[in-house]
């Protein structure tokens, strides 16, 4: 059988990935997957200690989470189509009029 | 037999979420994080998250990635090209980044070194338990999330009209 810590270290592997492709990639679309690819990691962490401990909570938690990427992907995503077509660009480094 | 498949499927996530992070063109990242999807698929599978493994297969890979690969065809998405800003950040952030999931990789390997992943016991993570633990439990947060569904909805409408 599996440890534990291997399913908690794919986790942290796959967060870390994700968290390295939102600093590195400049395309809007992109770091939005890498949000998701995020969530992933968070969802197999909550899996693995649902497992663990024998409680099925975790992954009602989990169920949450994939209703609430779904809501998210649909309205990010409307906002990155609002702003192609008022900007017509996808490279955030062109979306910087909020800064100082 | 598990474990076997659980490295195997593994170390293909592990790949295609790299394939993810690594890759200029859109669609290509896309593609790989369905693979990265559908490998976390089968490992929820040999976690007895009966449920959750066909939700993840249904909704993420098959409904929200639709979505995204939908959107960067529609946009007609390009390869990005690199930037000085992007430079900067690759510089300071990707050793920070590496430094704290370095640590919180060590806190886990250490603490959860040799446990086992369940004590042999059955766990049943198929729609039945997962179904009634939901509408039993948590019906309420489950009604407000339909809320939060119908205000995404409208939202994603309002926000894709003509004129905003």
């Amino acid at each position: 059988m599996v440890p534990v810590s291997h399913v908690l270290a794919l986790s942290v592997i796959l967060f870390g990935l994700g968290a390295a492709g939102f600093i590195v990639r400049r395309n809007i679309i992109t770091i939005f997957m890498c949000i998701e690819l995020m969530l992933n990691a968070v969802n197999l962490a909550f899996i693995a200690f649902s497992r663990y401990l024998g409680n099925l909570d975790g992954q009602i938690f989990v169920f949450f989470v994939i209703v609430v990427a779904a809501a998210e992907a649909a309205v990010g995503l409307a906002i990155i189509i609002a702003v192609q077509r008022n900007r017509q660009t996808l490279s955030i480094d062109d979306l910087d009029s909020m800064k100082m | 037999m598990v474990a076997p498949l659980f490295y195997i499927f593994a170390g293909l996530a592990i790949a295609a979420g790299l394939s993810v992070v690594l890759q200029r063109t859109p669609v290509y990242s896309a593609l790989s994080l369905i693979l990265v999807l559908c490998s976390l698929a089968v490992i929820y599978l040999l976690l007895g998250a009966e449920f959750l493994a066909v939700v993840q297969v249904i909704v993420y890979a098959g409904a929200i990635m639709v979505l995204f690969v939908f959107v960067i065809m529609l946009l007609n998405a390009r390869a990005e090209t690199p930037t000085d800003r992007s430079r900067f950040a690759r510089w300071l952030g990707l050793p920070l980044l590496a430094a704290f999931l370095g640590e919180v990789l060590f806190v886990v390997l250490a603490h959860f070194a040799d446990t086992p992943l369940s004590s042999g016991e059955a766990f049943d993570g198929g729609p039945r338990a997962v179904g009634e633990l939901l509408f039993r439990n948590y019906v309420l947060p489950f009604e407000v999330t339909s809320i939060l569904i119908l205000v995404a909805i409208m939202g994603a409408v309002v926000l894709a009209k003509k004129q905003l």
